[in-house]
């Protein structure tokens, strides 16, 4: 044998190793961590994606002495959720405060057993300072305990693309954008107007982007009735919010994307459509994507109907923390004023308290990215206009893992908007049924 | 130890010298099967106790349901959704693999320059991390700014949605497969086709045998035990496919909007975790997903034995 040869094989061997500890994952998990120096507790905080929660926790932990919060990125919610959910089953592992995204929240309301009733640690007295339906939200349904307290909130505006306006022969401006439509059929009836100049682009990314906001705009059910009763396929404003949806598609206004898709990536950048519905978060998310040479190219409008939300998050105490009233102080901080100015601060997560709505930090914020759009205020308007809506245990997967898909169906072309509708109340059934 | 112990007490140390040779190999593999017993067979055994309960994550431990779980499968044409797909998938993608893989061993069997440096090259892919390669070819079959759309684009074809027939994803999902595991089956039949004396291929060649021939008649029989092992592995495999799908979908599991493309993994691990997170009904896939793999690799393997002999004769 050579010795090149010789000297190759023990390169591959070498990188043979190095594929192998690539591929097998670690997985470690931090154990309690209790610094008794000084009297101070540390109380763990997990929280997943970027909510600001971490540079919240740094301010907390500047301000005070007695308490510490150890902030911990849990990485995304689907790799979070499924973790968490292990760990309150089993009564161990999760840590003194965790982050619940609102969809996925609708099932430990329902089991709540796992979570402190944060009533007994003093939340009562925090209902005014929180917008109603996010205090409701965090309670289960005989109102007789109380999971969460609200961190972020994802008020809603209309987002839109100043030059494609432009290119149409719309106003740009964006009071006279918000003049354009009071309601949804006057903006469905904008994008046929947009439509007939051939601008090259789309009115909307998708059939599905309008389902959120049109549904809790004019409904306080969705899936579920109140008593938790699968209703997705007798409440009327499902299907009416559907057959609007697969409309927009029928009349060619829509672009046909996939949200979170690198096809929808892509169309921020070749501007493949002209409005999209947008929460406070999604101002970041079109940032990153358009990216700088789109830079006041977008702007901020008010959302037809004037209010709404999409998504946000709430922070609980599970049953199993041996530090529960450490962690209700922290938890109270960080969702209280300061605290969500700081994560607003951070991150661009608008707060859902109150007092941090009202303040200057937030009211009178503007996006420098947006055209300098006074988002604090546009955003702030639709939250506090919206009034509150009954999610229910699955109503997270109902929509995202089968009414969505099946619209996706019947948009592409691949199902009839009837077809996708009867797969997607048998299966959503089957769904709420367990 | 034994030589100390034969100038000693001699009786009771030659015992122990027996008992050495005799129980001291039990010993050496038993961290192997302690460590299969304790993360192989007890979960295996344990999952086949889960299956006749119903079971949810968040509602705990709701009794026992008998085969209620496995009668639900039956009727469940999700299931049978995502059993076409793996089998479908294992069929467009392990065939044609295998036998790639046999024509690039005996290639790579040949006399040619670089021969070391271009038999590892084909071990290349298999060490990639297979996020990583999901994720690369997610990008390339993307459905409008993609490359293998652009490359269509110039020849004159018109974009296809990859992500909304059954054909397109499963063209798209076993490319990825078979980049991955080519080179890895070749290299095994590779070792294989060296054990091969030459002189049957010197003697074949002076009776006038032609190299397609020769293949067929000598190397393909000669491996055959080789070829046995690979399709064991591939359909175990294959039956299991779930990362590459996944990542061609981006991470969602549900496999296109209408699962075109889910496989059974997918959909227990959905089932499982995601969707209502059903332990009870999660458990009774996962051992129906067993016992097909077992029968599966058994009437493969009983299919390739049986062609392969009839090859030789």
């Amino acid at each position: 044998m050579s010795v090149t040869s010789r000297r190759l094989r023990t390169y591959a061997a070498a990188a043979l190793v190095a594929g192998l500890a690539l591929s097998s994952t670690a997985c470690s998990k931090s154990d309690d961590s209790d610094s008794g120096e000084g009297g101070t507790v540390t109380v763990t905080l997990q929280y997943f994606g970027t909510p600001g929660l971490k540079e919240a926790a740094e301010k907390f932990n500047s301000t005070h002495t007695d308490i510490k919060i150890d902030a911990q990125n849990m990485g995304e919610l689907k790799d979070f959720d499924p973790k968490l959910t292990q760990w309150i089953a089993t009564g161990q592992g999760a840590g003194d405060i965790v982050m619940l995204e609102e969809g996925n929240l609708q099932k430990f309301l329902l089991e709540p057993k796992g979570f402190a009733n944060l009533f007994d640690l003093g939340g009562k007295d925090l209902k005014d300072t929180f917008l109603p339906y996010k205090w409701e939200g965090g309670q289960t349904a005989d109102k007789k305990k109380l999971v969460g307290l609200g961190t972020d909130i994802g008020g809603l505006a209309m987002c839109y693309r100043k030059d494609l306006f432009q290119k149409a022969g719309f106003p740009t401006e964006r009071d006279k954008v918000s003049a354009l439509w009071s309601d949804w059929a006057q903006w469905a009836a904008k994008g046929e107007e947009f439509k007939a100049k051939n601008t090259g682009a789309a009115w909307i990314d998708s059939a599905t982007s309008v389902m959120q906001p049109y549904i809790m705009q004019k409904s306080d059910t969705w899936f579920y009735s109140k008593d938790n009763k699968f209703i997705g396929d007798s409440n009327p404003i499902v299907k009416q919010a559907w057959d609007f949806g697969l409309g927009l598609s029928d009349k060619g206004l829509t672009a046909k994307l996939v949200r979170w898709n690198p096809d929808w990536d892509a169309a921020f950048k070749k501007a493949s459509f002209a409005t999209l519905p947008c929460p406070a978060w999604m101002t970041g998310v079109i940032s990153g994507r358009a990216g700088a040479e789109a830079k006041g190219q977008w702007d901020v409008a008010t959302i037809p109907g004037g209010s709404g939300n999409w998504g946000g998050s709430y922070l609980a105490i599970p049953e199993q923390s041996k530090k529960k009233k450490q962690a209700f102080e922290a938890l109270k901080w960080i969702t209280g004023k300061e605290g969500g100015l700081e994560a607003y601060k951070a991150a661009g997560a608008m707060p859902s308290n109150v007092a941090a709505l009202d303040d200057p930090a937030f009211k009178d914020s503007k996006n420098e990215y947006m055209n300098n759009a006074p988002t604090g205020q546009i955003f702030g308007a639709s939250a506090k206009a919206l009034k509150p809506i009954h999610l229910g245990p699955q109503h997270q997967n109902l929509w995202e893992k089968v009414f969505e898909p099946q619209m996706q169906a019947a948009e592409s072309g691949k199902s009839t908007s009837a077809a996708a509708w009867a797969k997607a109340v048998e299966d959503g059934k089957k769904l709420a049924a367990g | 130890m034994t030589t100390a112990g034969i100038s000693t007490g001699r009786g009771s140390k030659f015992k122990l010298t027996k008992l050495d040779m005799k129980y001291s190999p039990y010993l050496y593999i038993a961290p192997f099967f302690i460590l299969f017993g304790a993360f192989g067979l007890f979960p295996l055994i344990y999952t086949g106790y889960v299956s006749t309960r119903k079971w949810t994550l968040v509602g705990g431990d709701k009794g026992f349901v008998g085969l209620d779980n496995y009668t639900e499968l039956f009727g469940d044409e999700k299931f049978w959704n995502a059993m076409f797909v793996t089998f479908g998938l294992f069929l467009v993608g392990t065939i044609p693999q295998l036998l790639l893989a046999l024509l690039l061993a005996s290639w790579l069997n040949k006399k040619m320059k670089f021969r070391t440096a271009l038999r590892m090259g084909i071990l290349l892919p298999n060490i990639t991390s297979v996020a990583a390669v999901g994720i690369v070819f997610g990008f390339i079959f993307a459905d409008r700014f993609g490359l293998a759309n652009w490359g269509l684009d110039l020849i004159g074809i018109d974009p296809v949605s990859w992500r909304q027939h059954r054909w397109s994803s499963w063209l798209a999902i076993s490319t990825m497969v078979n980049w991955r595991w080519i080179g890895y089956n070749a290299l095994i039949y590779l070792a294989a086709m060296q054990a091969i004396p030459k002189d049957l291929y010197e003697s074949a060649s002076i009776d006038g045998a032609s190299p397609t021939r020769q293949f067929w008649r000598i190397t393909v029989p000669l491996i055959q035990p080789t070829i046995l092992f690979t399709v064991i592995i591939s359909t175990i495999g294959g039956m299991q496919l779930f990362t590459e799908p996944l990542m061609f979908n981006y991470g969602q599991l549900n496999g296109g909007s209408l699962g075109e493309f889910q496989t059974i993994s997918m959909y227990i691990y959905q089932q499982t975790f995601e969707l209502g997170t059903r332990y009870g009904y999660g458990a009774a896939m996962s051992w129906t997903l067993f016992i097909l793999i077992m029968l599966f690799a058994g009437i493969n393997f009983a299919m390739v034995r049986r062609s392969v002999k009839g090859s030789t004769t």
